[in-house]
């Protein structure tokens, strides 16, 4: 069985997890402000967010690149993780709300006095983080199962992710279900008793958000190298052939679905307290084909790629949100469009193709000195020797 | 028509299919013995794409059964994944290997062993394994490719793989449809000694077009028309049966 990673790549990644998650947050809150290394609260935020985003890419390629399923409701299930964590912070405001009642503002507002059933356990932090695990994974799972057993691939499929994930977000838009309704969740204060709206809890959030992408890049990457690993990849090349090899192609959809989507549900757990928000927005299908975009750009099929991808979209993105924010949209397309017509394999393939450019062109300009020793004409000396 | 017996490792009785009110299949009864090496020939729309669906599950017939092995179970009532776990292997018309894959994964994925989804996240190829690949290797003549991306390979070789890949999961029952299509002359007659060295330890069934191939292997052929079988025998018999030529001639006894 090959190596789940090289010795070089080992290295690379290590220095880069050390730079991100031990160095950067030193940075922020060791090297004075006034200095040129310092990194502000508000770079530790963004890039804290960053991560999360870039597990959900990782999620979304999963699916997309390596098994050959377009799921257009990945943020689906980053919500609903980011829901669950949203009512224990909402929990742990306690009467420090704007009408300082023991339950969350926005139930006062609708007319309780008491809070609902199903909110009682979420002032657990443990449990708040099992039903973040559980509601995506349960979800995924009934969805999946009636997917695949249906056998509905390729565009319906798509389709069909697309419509539960408008539907959810509809349903989440209701006042009525006690989530919120349109203003979601916020206003958050405390967490495992620490202070939300510090930085040095933020710097925290930040550092685990860092740790949770290494974790899941190592684990998906070792993911790709069993069995399990090349018969996904298989059913993404020929699910024909792999059901006439054996395979219950179904259960092993169903298995990477539901793995995807815990992962994208924990994402959304570390993203919703560095946000300081939750609401049914989040869950757009906008959202997910933003997901889409960056596992695309930054190159499919590869764990790298959704990384990059999601960092750099969204680095662009705040950027262009700032100086354009009437054409991000139109730059979002753009960006799409390029990279389906130019870059099918991302950035991650153009840096490939550039390396392997300048490696031929380092032969070629070795090569002529070889090749002139070989193929000189016959001068009249020579001629005049074989004479 | 000979009822099923225990030696038979294929029996199909009175099997109908109908496509949107086209008859693919129409009243089929086809037996086949154990190690035995079967070639079915047949006029474009005779039903011999259908057939092979119909035992490796990709259809399911309207009525009759098709009967796999000594235990005579039927193969109507499963899925494609439950047949391929009785024994049955089937190579597609076009070559249908994993392109991403190298030639040796495409042997591993195909090969007895762990098939569930817990099982194969932590199974590792083992020794016998491995000489068992590169055995299958040395039939097929890939060794060298064995690190090769299956996509990158010759029309040939990837019809050789998935012969191989059939072998790897040691299939009791073949079914190798037109593995001639699309081959050179050489790589023809390449691809009728190793079916001609399989037969015997495995039963197969060649769907072919090809005349000089199927005389290069057929034992018994079977012509196919319009869903039923329309005559069995060796290739002379065949050739020279009134019947077969007018199905692929057109001629009509009428005229």
């Amino acid at each position: 069985m090959q190596k789940t990673i090289s010795k070089r790549d080992a290295i690379a990644i290590f220095i880069i997890a050390v730079l991100a998650i031990v160095v950067v947050p030193c940075l922020n809150a060791y090297v004075p402000e006034s200095s040129a290394f310092h990194i502000s609260n508000f770079s530790i935020n963004l890039w804290g967010r960053y991560f999360c985003y870039a597990v959900v890419a990782i999620s979304v390629d999963l699916l997309w690149g390596y098994t050959g399923l377009l799921s257009l409701g990945q943020c689906l299930y980053f919500s609903l993780g980011g829901y669950m964590m949203g009512m224990y912070l909402m929990r742990m405001i306690g009467s420090l709300g704007q009408y300082h009642m023991p339950i969350p503002d926005f139930l006062v507002f609708l007319g309780w006095t008491r809070l609902p059933v199903f909110w009682k356990p979420f002032s657990s932090f443990p449990f708040a983080l099992m039903m973040a695990v559980l509601l995506p994974g349960v979800l995924a799972f009934v969805f999946g199962f009636l997917a695949f057993r249906s056998r509905i691939r390729g565009v319906y499929f798509s389709i069909l992710t697309q419509a539960l994930t408008y539907a959810a977000t509809l349903l989440f838009f209701r006042n009525n279900i006690l989530m919120g309704g349109n203003n979601g969740f916020t206003d958050f204060k405390y967490m495992l008793g620490y202070d939300t709206r510090l930085p040095s809890t933020q710097r925290g959030l930040y550092v685990i958000s860092g740790i949770f992408l290494v974790v899941v890049y190592l684990g998906c990457k070792w993911l790709t190298t069993t069995k399990l690993g090349k018969v996904q990849r298989a059913i993404r090349d020929s699910e024909n052939r792999v059901l006439f090899s054996g395979y219950a192609a179904a259960n092993f959809k169903l298995f990477i679905f539901v793995l995807a989507s815990v992962i994208a549900g924990l994402a959304g757990v570390l993203y919703v307290p560095q946000v300081g928000i939750i609401n049914p927005g989040e869950m757009s299908t906008q959202n997910s084909l933003e997901a889409i975009v960056w596992v695309a750009v930054g190159g499919r099929g590869t764990l790298v790629g959704p990384i990059v991808g999601a960092i750099f979209v969204n680095a662009f993105k705040s950027w262009a949100t700032e100086a354009y924010p009437d054409y991000w949209p139109i730059l979002l397309g753009g960006m799409f469009l390029l990279v389906v017509l130019f870059l099918p394999r991302g950035l991650v393939g153009l840096t490939e193709h550039c390396v392997a450019l300048v490696k031929r062109a380092r032969r070629k300009t070795a090569a002529p000195i070889e090749a002139g020793t070989k193929d000189t004409p016959p001068t009249a000396a020579n001629q005049i020797a074989i004479k | 028509m000979s009822a099923m017996r225990a030696d038979h490792i294929l029996a199909a009785e009175g099997v109908n299919k109908t496509f949107d009110g086209f008859k693919a299949i129409s009243d089929l009864n086809f037996y086949m013995d154990e190690g035995e090496l079967r070639t079915v020939i047949g006029p474009n729309g005779a039903g011999k794409t259908t057939f092979l669906d119909l035992i490796t599950g990709r259809t399911k017939p309207d009525t009759g059964t098709i009967r796999f092995g000594a235990e005579g179970l039927d193969v109507t009532r499963k899925n494609e994944y439950e047949i391929y776990r009785l024994g049955i292997g089937r190579k597609f018309q076009t070559p249908t290997v994993y392109t991403d894959h190298t030639v040796f994964e495409n042997l591993l994925l195909s090969l007895e062993g762990s098939r569930g989804v817990f099982a194969t996240l932590f199974s590792r190829v083992t020794p016998a394994q491995r000489d068992r690949i590169r055995e299958i290797l040395q039939i097929i003549g890939l060794s060298a490719k064995e690190d090769v991306k299956a996509g990158s390979l010759a029309h040939g070789q990837k019809q050789w793989l998935e012969i191989g890949m059939l072998l790897a999961q040691n299939a009791r029952l073949l079914l190798v449809d037109e593995p001639a299509a699309g081959m050179t002359d050489e790589e023809t007659a390449k691809t009728g000694e190793l079916l001609l060295s399989l037969a015997g330890q495995h039963s197969i069934i060649v769907i072919e077009h090809d005349m000089v191939f199927v005389r290069q292997i057929a034992t018994k052929v079977t012509v196919l028309h319009q869903g039923h079988v329309l005559c069995e025998g060796t290739v002379d018999q065949v050739q020279s049966d009134e019947r077969v030529i007018e199905v692929y001639l057109g001629r009509s006894k009428k005229h």
